[in-house]
């Protein structure tokens, strides 16, 4: 196909100067940005960076400090929690909408526009909606149920699942418009096949439709996850990290430990640690995707 | 015969008159209506206590609605809340994320728009090599990339400056956009750039003459895209600029978590809206193109 397209060198001479910037983005700011970071976590930089080599020291001190160990575990909790409810409440939504329903638009247009807003006003409006003094717990407190006690926010042993009822909340829309997408594009043979089958409808969308979305499911599922792992303006909004270091973040790790501590080593490596968590989902959904379509190029 | 045996199938034609009140309507739409008010409750809650007086918030119930309405708060967030120790509003704030969207936009959209270009109609060698790192550069977290481009931007001369987080998300929508230009421009006819060629247009004229004057809908998605994107931000606000410059997320941030003086709730919750105005006005006017822009993200290349 692109056989017959100009291909002599002073012809793309244009097309070249125009790809200058991504040339650059991709080789300077992209590979070598990772390339210098993870380098230099094996270095003992502190305020400044410094090639002074200490081996995999960076490394086992992170894994050696509570606070990164509980951003870990916190990340593992949001994200699985995250994970799995937007993938539920994404899809069914998108199923319920998908019934040839009336208000369509405008049922998609409430759900859609969370996703609008930054993290940051995400979390504090449900800070706002959670603080234990006024929002929740006061109105059920109010209603008459005095012991009534929801304030995720300020115990810490469940500050984090605060912090996901607000990440579903704005997320959630683009499961929907995304899986909405997906359920459209099936073709309405197979629903009417499967309706003179006699299958009912929750079967073919498990045993059917849902198989039949492989695709969707995989590359939503790629934004979510990378979308999870860098979670770091809704915690800092919502909670700063807090009660304590009780909603940690690997992101908030990394920002505290370059900016704010004066620690560039213990940045560079966690952030290196948070690089391999999305390599390990990014290059096997790459392989996967793309590893046949190469050959061709 | 087969066609018969379809016909056969398929029933009786036209759609089957339905009761309006049947059992699965009722949960259908009592469900949906339900999950309605549930995603609009916080937009509500913000608007009310807004609206609210102080002495009123610390009675009341955070959803009803204001017995009293007053502008105060919107007054005070935008002119005289405080971060820190200076006490301006956010309205400096706004500005300054004016200053960094429209640069950044016009920027990101220019150079992606001709890259995605080279990329679909002049394909060269090593190209799709560039492309396919730019595009695994989309999925890595940012904060590996944080460091170096502090350096990066230092030697420049730009760091704390609005110019430099310009340049860093001028860098970081590269992907998307490209991505989304490439796929666009591959998706026209062959014939016209073929054409174009015959009648001797080079690689600019394409550009400007043919292809630029079709594709009014995919710069719309794009102008989209990165206003609520670059208006949204807050990671590269708080790393690359100092306090001066911080776009309207970041103050905003400092004033409702700051932890001196007596908390003012409706004036945070105004501040919040007024924050979230830019980017709700841009999706409530723009409908089904804002969806269009996400779902680019998920479009694969």
């Amino acid at each position: 196909m692109s056989a017959d397209r100009p291909n002599q060198l002073f012809r793309n001479m244009n097309a070249k100067v125009a790809a200058i910037p991504m040339i650059v983005t991709a080789l300077f700011v992209f590979v070598g940005g990772t390339a210098w970071t993870i380098v230099y976590s094996f270095t003992k930089s502190g305020l400044l960076p410094r090639m002074k080599w200490v081996g995999l020291d960076q490394y086992e001190r992170l894994w050696g400090t509570k606070r990164w160990l509980i951003a870990i575990e916190n990340l593992a909790i949001y994200g699985l929690c995250m994970l799995v409810l937007v993938f539920v409440i994404g899809f069914i939504l998108a199923a319920l909408i998908d019934q040839k329903i009336r208000f369509e638009n405008t049922i998609r247009t409430v759900i859609l526009y969370p996703y609008a807003m930054s993290f940051v006003v995400t979390g504090l409006v449900w800070q706002w909606i959670l603080n234990p003094e006024f929002g929740i717990q006061n109105i059920v407190r109010g209603i008459g149920w005095e012991s009534f006690t929801f304030d995720p926010l300020y115990t810490p042993e469940i500050a984090i699942f605060g912090v996901l009822i607000a990440g579903l909340w704005q997320g959630s829309g683009l499961v929907m418009v995304l899986m909405l997408a997906g359920l459209r594009g099936i073709d309405h043979e197979v629903w009417k096949a499967a309706r003179i089958d006699g299958i009912p409808a929750w079967k073919t969308y498990i045993f059917i439709v849902i198989p039949m979305m492989r695709p969707v499911f995989i590359t939503t599922l790629v934004l979510v996850v990378t979308g999870i792992v860098k979670v770091f303006d809704l915690i800092v909004a919502q909670t700063g990290g807090g009660p304590g270091i009780a909603t940690e973040v690997p992101a908030k790790y990394v920002y505290d430990m370059m900016f704010r501590n004066n620690n560039l080593g213990q940045g560079f490596a966690a952030s290196t640690m948070m690089l391999v968590t999305v390599a390990l989902i990014v290059i096997p959904w790459a392989i996967l995707e793309f590893g046949g379509k190469r050959s061709n190029d | 015969m087969t066609e018969q045996a379809n016909r056969l199938l398929d029933g009786p034609r036209g759609p089957k008159p339905k009761r309006v009140f049947s059992r699965r309507n009722i949960f259908l739409y009592g469900t949906l209506l339900m999950v309605t008010i549930y995603y609009a409750i916080p937009l509500y809650v913000m608007i009310v206590t807004s609206l609210k007086g102080l002495p009123e918030i610390r009675l009341g119930n955070i959803f009803s609605p204001p017995m009293e309405v007053t502008f105060e708060p919107w007054t005070k967030a935008w002119g005289e809340a405080c971060t820190g120790l200076n006490c301006n509003g956010l309205s400096s704030y706004f500005w300054n994320s004016i200053k960094i969207t429209v640069p950044s936009v016009i920027a990101s959209i220019i150079i992606a728009s001709v890259n995605g270009y080279a990329l679909a109609n002049w394909r060269f060698k090593g190209a799709n090599l560039f492309f396919g790192i730019l595009i695994f550069g989309a999925f890595i977290p940012y904060q590996v990339m944080l460091y170096p481009i502090v350096i990066m931007l230092r030697e420049l001369g730009l760091y704390g400056d609005l110019s430099g987080l310009i340049i860093v998300h001028t860098i970081f929508g590269m992907p998307i956009l490209t991505l989304l230009f490439r796929n666009y421009f591959t998706s026209l006819p062959e014939e016209l750039f073929k054409a174009a060629r015959v009648d001797g247009a080079g690689f600019w004229g394409i550009y400007f003459r043919v292809l630029l004057p079709m594709s009014l809908p995919i710069f719309t998605v794009a102008v989209i895209l990165q206003v609520t994107g670059i208006w949204n931000d807050f990671l590269f606000g708080v790393v690359y600029t100092g306090p001066e410059a911080y776009p309207m997320t970041v103050a905003l941030n400092n004033i409702v978590n700051t932890t001196q003086g007596v908390t003012e709730y409706n004036v945070n919750m105004a501040a919040t809206i007024l924050t979230a105005l830019v980017p709700l006005v841009i999706y409530f006017v723009s409908g089904k193109l804002f969806v269009r822009g996400i779902a680019a993200g998920a479009v694969k290349g």
